[in-house]
């Protein structure tokens, strides 16, 4: 069977962009502290969800809707609104992170699948099947902490689906429980759906110098000629001990379109694509580049050579933890 | 029919303003240029109302656009849907700056080019408030802008001589100045 291409997209244009590409699927959320990509002028409002899974349906595409944040004590009927209005929509799934919700979504929401977020950060078969027997999940999407022969090992003990990331911005923190940004500027991925927030970066550049700053933090400092960073706090490069360099990760992009072979034969369902931040050229790019891919694949053809580094972080990718080459 | 497309090549250069244009159009008056952009954005707000919503409490910002191959710089007031817009020598004040090749900003804008890309680049420069520029960037990219067909369609019985002059211009210069199908770039 082809393995399904689960598209981003952070605007309704950006939504028809990926069907148009190619995408299997594509995942959105809705413009609120509901989902984890809550950023300036971005996300969906109601009517623009309903007409956006029609448009997907109509291709021959399914829409996933993220409500991956955790909700905040008091205000829960925020979230709640959300599972029902997906579902009112016509999402194929839900993408959820916390118990909670996903008991909600499981009692009032029978006809809905429920995806489990990478944000619950389950990286074993057991949580897998708790969160499987418990709410009726029937699909995960792995932490980006875990190497091929990791993910195989899931596979082999659990009958729940199991979507990888493959391509963008990469988080190798445990996800869900991350709260660097949260530290410098109050604002975390978790409770807000955004990490190190653009509402608090500051750029200045002096002298062909360019200091890009977090919260009041510099975070980065780069040369004339290096590509332009974003402050993600994780991805800072300090001074500690007169010794200047990434202590966490490195600026660079996951891309794991060569291992796409590895992830069928471990088992994998669907290969995810990050960047519901990018445009909808990014997203018909990347589109496009992995179809070709998981195509080629099935029809036991050599895979195509991708282009995709000009659109990555730092300029610069590589296969993360699925190869275990980290320092 | 779709017009012809500047070939997409990744690593290829942003074309650049000639620089003799460029100082001949510095000399041009800038009040007329800022009011016929000023009624252009306006056209605009009209046809493309999603794209004023979606710049939420930021649609009151006040952002330079500065084309660093031309003379001056463009101050857009989104103004909560009532554009203004005005041509200014020197650097401008605003919310937030966003500076880049012309050929750079209009690739933007029409969807020709990835915003991030264009960033990590460094073919693009963005200054101030960065939520505030961001906002401008996803509200565009959404609104699948056009500019050669809105230009044409505001030119009453020019409407075919303008559209056919901006397609020789954009075969001849290698710059999008019509909107692309994201399916036609690779």
């Amino acid at each position: 069977m082809v393995m399904e291409i689960v598209c981003p997209a952070g605007t309704p244009a950006a939504l028809r962009a990926a069907v148009k590409a190619g995408a299997h699927t594509v995942y959105c959320g809705f413009n609120d502290e509901t989902n984890a990509r809550n950023f300036p002028g971005l996300n969906f409002d109601r009517a623009e969800m309903a007409e956006g899974v029609a448009f997907a349906h109509s291709h021959g595409s399914k829409v996933l809707v993220a409500i991956n944040t955790f909700p905040r004590a008091g205000a829960e009927d925020i979230w709640h609104r959300a599972v029902d209005d997906a579902s009112a929509a016509g999402a194929d799934a839900v993408i959820l992170a916390d118990l909670g919700l996903l008991a909600y979504a499981a009692e009032n929401h029978t006809g809905i699948r429920r995806h489990l977020s990478v944000q619950a950060a389950a990286a074993n078969a057991d949580v897998i099947n708790f969160y499987a027997e418990t709410f009726g999940v029937k699909r995960v999407v792995l932490p980006r902490v875990l190497s091929v022969p990791e993910i195989a090992a899931i596979n082999a003990e659990t009958e729940v689906e199991t979507e990888v990331f493959v391509f963008g911005g990469l988080c190798v923190m445990a996800e869900g429980r991350c709260s660097l940004s949260s530290y410098a500027t109050g604002l975390s991925p978790n409770m807000n759906g955004v990490c190190s927030p653009a509402s608090h970066v500051e750029y200045q550049e002096e002298g062909g110098e360019l200091d890009a700053r977090l919260g009041g933090y510099t975070i980065h400092r780069v040369g004339k000629d290096e590509p332009a960073p974003y402050p993600t706090l994780c991805k800072g490069c300090f001074s500690v001990d007169s010794k200047k360099g990434h202590l966490f990760e490195d600026p660079v992009s996951l891309n794991a379109e060569q291992l796409i072979p590895q992830l069928q034969k471990a088992g994998v369902t669907a290969l995810k694509i990050e960047g519901r931040q990018r445009s909808r050229s990014y997203v018909a790019q990347v589109v496009r580049n992995f179809r070709a891919a998981v195509d080629a694949l099935e029809a036991g053809q050599p895979l195509p050579v991708g282009m995709l580094a000009r659109l990555s972080e730092g300029q610069q990718m590589t296969t993360g933890a699925y190869k275990k080459t980290w320092r | 029919m779709t017009e012809p497309q500047p070939e997409f090549r990744p690593d290829a250069e942003i074309p650049r303003f000639p620089r003799l244009a460029a100082r001949l159009l510095g000399r041009m008056p800038l009040l007329p240029l800022s009011l016929t952009l000023t009624a252009y954005a306006r056209r605009i707000a009209k046809s493309h109302p999603g794209l004023f919503r979606r710049l939420g409490e930021h649609d009151h910002a006040e952002f330079v656009l500065d084309p660093t191959d031309l003379p001056f710089v463009i101050c857009l007031a989104p103004n909560g849907g009532e554009p203004k817009v005005r041509l200014q020598r020197g650097r401008g004040n605003g919310t937030a700056r966003i500076a880049g090749p012309l050929a750079a900003l209009l690739g933007l804008v029409h969807g020709a080019f990835d915003g991030d890309a264009l960033f990590f680049s460094r073919d693009l420069v963005i200054e101030g408030d960065t939520a505030a520029a961001l906002a401008l960037r996803n509200a565009v990219d959404d609104a699948e802008l056009d500019l050669a067909e809105e230009l044409s369609q505001m030119s009453g019985p020019w409407k075919a001589h303008i559209a056919r002059a901006l397609a020789f211009a954009q075969r001849r210069t290698g710059v999008h100045l019509t909107r692309p199908e994201e399916i036609h770039l690779w």
